[in-house]
């Protein structure tokens, strides 16, 4: 009996089972980066990219001091996996693009990057639900764009470079506060190799009834992609904002280390739709939080199929009273993967509350883990949270871990946590197949059934996709 | 902290002086738990200075204190040890019981006591203090019952601090033979209000099959006081353990319990009630083993917290590859009575089989108006209302040791505390 985790070795048995379907993302071009700041990462790489990016000096300056703090602060192996250790810092490239800008058109984007995107879905989703959308391809967005009558309204979707240049007095007085640099070590190395990543601004009163959505797609091998994203709504407005990531399957690990700061202001909404499918050998490391002034509401509504190791736990920070937080996770750990993903729920102000719904299946060998926060200090009251996390274990050697931490002081608020373990009983399966669906197929229902009424929140194009995925992930798992 | 290596006495076995050289050494080269350490997270670490305190060798036992220690009216044993020494001790067990001073069972039963002391690692943060308890341990209570022999009624040790600045190492070492039962209860004390003090107790608990082991302990210390508690249970094939903590004294108290499910079809339940008020805090960590499949393990801690206190609540639920068919349940409850106190729970969960059925819960909340409203209409007073719920939740886990003479005998400490909060604990 060992407590330390396994660490993973790939046997072949292993490998055929991650390689169930991925082939919608696995596919890749040839590079033709016109900019590459080799492997490794100095001080010269930085220089490189801010030359690179021609950022202004104060951007400069921020990425330099985010290294140091990189460099400072340790793995956080006392309480995350070991398996963090096999990251190579200096075996990766920090910043790939081939120097052309974000284009408008899909007909002025480079042939095989459309055809990256086409293959994908994007410009047909684009054309039928989407008000804007971003396809970012290795370090720089391909393309950039938003519906006409939006920009009238004064609605602002570009991409983090124009956002820090063209709007830097919304732009600088946001950036890296909601996360700042020292947050933890891979905010820290986005904030010195950032690149990407949208930068959007709502203004006062504007609901935007359709989503808008950005593309993550890693194209090159040994890449680190490290998207910076901030999300500004202004009083009383709404969006919802999605994105994607795919890569194909290369022989060595890729990094995805990404920063996304929302900021809903007064009234405001803003809803964070992820569906998360890299392929087997990523490592994504993603810090993602919000903050809710007075009657705001941040909801993340998350799921994680993809990644060799997930480690994200979105947060939201309630400033102001009646704030509202909101995490929706799913995850499904195939073997060779670990789901380590939760929730962050500070409460600041009174009369906050917070829900946090997660929901985990791990199959074959997978692991997948909550861990999740609650702090509600001492001066506040009215304060609600209200934590669930179910797990369902597929196979004998699934695994699954729940680690909350749960903080309140005073004796005005309300906590609960509840969290539970199950497998797919084999009555339920007795029962369907005898209704004519094979082992197979009852599983996979008995699957979606759990996490149902979680696949509901997110929009319906994405619901019908995320069932889809799922099946494909669960098919040959049982036996 | 003391710097130089405790001396085991020469009549102890040799292989007791070894296990202690070995346990200093091991005591010097653990680092002291340090911020970071999961193990410790959210802990006050400035209380582990135990600079300054010495062992009370010296001290005259009064007899006032063997006359304070009175405890359930019927007991199967009783001993009374005062800064570990053995002051007073009666007995009515049944043959084939072996009750005696770990002292003196070091000598005379020395192979059965090898065989059974501090078998398990000591994985919930406090190796360091573990390794300083076994180096010192000098005496406590050695329990043996033969096969198939029950217990009437309880084995009741009382250990008394007395002095100021003096610290002890109380040991309980309970081991049960097949189909046998047998209940111990420790009751920690101070002489007096004022002088601080220090408990590095251990309790090692290995239920043999089909047998069944209740322990329970008492923690009362003055709240100038501070105590680190570690258990380890072990259960084999059908055998049922049942460990409870009462802490209502101490300015601050670390428990460690650890369940090793080893049999299948063992059961382990894990209790504590805990009352703390004014500046106290009370730190406890818990960890749920399923070695073995089919084996039960229920886990029910609750706080009742007052004034500036703090609690911290850290359990696991350990599944084993091959724990099949296991049923593990852990829950923690905060009843929060004032605007001030903190309340911390980490309930987790490592599941590393499926056929599981393992829930955990944790939830902290104050008493509802709605609740006092339904008391005060049925003539209650506000403050007694409060007061009875605040004991009913309490009871409710007390209630769980299944036997009235004990029941009582811990309320009365509950009472106690009550009685010595502002407002009598509404």
């Amino acid at each position: 009996m060992s407590y330390e985790p396994a660490t993973a070795v790939l046997d072949e048995e292993t490998h055929e089972a991650i390689n169930i379907d991925r082939s919608k993302g696995d596919f890749t071009f040839p590079e033709r980066n016109k900019f590459d700041a080799g492997r490794g990462l100095t001080e010269k790489t930085i220089d490189y990219i801010s030359d690179v990016k021609d950022d202004p000096q104060w951007v400069r300056e921020f990425r330099h001091k985010a290294l140091k703090v990189f460099r400072d602060k340790p793995t956080p192996t006392n309480w995350a996996t070991e398996d963090l250790n096999s990251i190579n810092f200096d075996e990766i490239r920090y910043y790939l693009s081939d120097g052309e800008k974000p284009k408008r058109s899909w007909d002025d984007v480079p042939p095989d990057v459309l055809e990256t995107f086409e293959r994908l879905g994007i410009p047909q989703q684009e054309r039928a639900f989407l008000a804007g959308v971003e396809a970012q391809f290795d370090s720089e967005a391909a393309y950039s764009n938003v519906k006409e009558e939006l920009t009238k309204q004064g609605v602002i979707f570009v991409t983090s470079a124009e956002g820090l240049k063209e709007h830097e007095e919304i732009f600088r007085p946001w950036f890296g506060k909601v996360i700042p640099t020292g947050d933890n070590k891979y905010a820290a190395l986005n904030s010195a190799v950032f690149s990407g990543g949208s930068f959007i601004y709502i203004p006062k009163g504007v609901k935007l009834k359709q989503p808008l959505q950005a593309y993550f797609r890693i194209n090159s091998e040994s890449f680190g992609q490290f998207e910076r994203t901030l999300i500004i709504a202004d009083e009383g407005s709404e969006v919802m904002y999605m994105e994607g990531c795919t890569a194909p399957k290369f022989e060595t690990a890729t990094l995805h280390s990404a920063v996304v700061e929302l900021v809903a202001l007064k009234g405001a909404k803003i809803q964070y739709v992820t569906v998360q499918n890299w392929s087997s050998n990523v490592f994504n490391l993603v810090t993602k939080r919000g903050l809710a002034m007075e009657d705001a509401e941040v909801r993340w509504i998350d799921c994680n199929i993809g990644s060799r190791l997930t480690m994200k736990y979105p947060g939201v920070i309630m400033k102001g009273e009646r704030a509202r937080g909101e995490v929706i996770s799913i995850a499904l750990a195939n073997t060779g993967q670990h789901q380590d993903t939760g929730a962050k729920m500070i409460h600041a102000a009174n009369n906050t509350t917070s829900n946090v719904v997660s929901k985990s299946i791990s199959v074959g060998e997978g692991r997948a883990t909550y861990r999740g926060q609650v702090h509600i200090p001492k001066h506040l009251k009215g304060c609600k949270n209200n934590t669930e996390c179910d797990a369902l274990l597929i196979n004998s050697h699934s695994r699954t871990d729940t680690y909350p931490a749960i903080t309140v002081r005073g004796n005005q608020h309300a906590t609960q946590h509840e969290a539970s373990v199950s497998q797919v009983s084999e009555e339920m399966l007795f029962y369907m197949q005898q209704r004519g669906l094979n082992e197979g197929q009852a599983m996979s229902l008995a699957v979606n059934g759990f996490i149902n009424d979680l696949v509901r929140e997110f929009p319906m194009e994405y619901s019908v996709e995320l069932k889809r995925l799922i099946d494909l992930e669960m098919e040959g798992s049982v036996g | 902290m003391t710097t130089t290596a405790p001396q085991t006495p020469a009549v102890f076995p040799a292989w007791f002086a070894a296990r202690q050289h070995d346990a200093w050494e091991r005591y010097l080269a653990t680092p002291a738990p340090k911020r970071g350490d999961e193990t410790w997270r959210f802990s006050n670490l400035k209380q582990l200075n135990f600079e300054g305190f010495t062992r009370g060798a010296g001290v005259s036992p009064t007899a006032d204190l063997v006359a304070r220690s009175t405890g359930l009216e019927k007991t199967a044993a009783k001993f009374v040890f005062i800064n570990e020494e053995l002051v007073h001790s009666e007995t009515n067990l049944p043959q084939g019981v072996i009750c005696l001073p770990l002292a003196v069972a070091l000598v005379s039963h020395s192979d059965l006591v090898a065989a059974h002391f501090m078998k398990q690692e000591t994985r919930l943060g406090s190796a360091k203090f573990a390794a300083w308890h076994e180096a010192s341990v000098s005496n406590g209570l050695f329990v043996h019952t033969g096969d198939h022999i029950e217990v009437e009624g309880t084995i009741e040790v009382h250990h008394w601090i007395s002095g100021a600045n003096t610290v002890i190492f109380p040991h309980t070492l309970v081991v049960t033979g097949k189909s046998s039962k047998v209940r111990v209860i420790d009751i920690f004390r101070s002489e007096d209000d004022i002088s601080p003090g220090l408990a590095i107790a251990f309790n090692d608990l290995s239920a043999g099959q089909y047998s069944q082991l209740d322990y329970v302990a008492v923690q009362a210390l003055n709240e100038v006081t501070r105590i680190i508690q570690i258990n380890e249970t072990s259960t084999a094939r059908d055998a049922s353990a049942k460990g409870f903590i009462l802490n209502t004294g101490a300015s601050w108290a670390r428990n460690e319990c650890l369940s090793r499910l080893e049999g299948p079809g063992s059961r382990s339940d894990m209790l504590s009630v805990s009352v703390p008020a004014r500046e106290q805090e009370y730190d406890q960590r818990t960890f749920q083993h399923h070695v073995s499949e089919g084996a039960y393990s229920d886990l029910l801690y609750k706080n009742s917290l007052y004034d500036n206190s703090k609690t911290i609540f850290s359990g696991l639920i350990f599944v084993d590859k091959n724990a099949h068919h296991t049923d593990a349940y852990q829950t923690c409850r905060n009843l929060l009575m004032s605007d001030t106190c903190e309340a911390n729970s980490m309930p987790g969960l490592e599941i590393n089989a499926d056929q599981v059925k393992c829930s955990h819960g944790s939830t902290s909340s104050q008493i509802h108006d709605e609740e006092i409203f339904y008391l005060q209409a049925r003539g209650i007073d506000p403050v007694s209302a409060r007061q009875l719920i605040a004991r009913g939740f309490s009871v409710e886990v007390v209630e769980r040791l299944n036997d009235v003479a004990t029941e009582e005998f811990v309320l009365s400490f509950i009472d106690d505390k009550f009685a010595h909060i502002d407002t009598g604990g509404a």
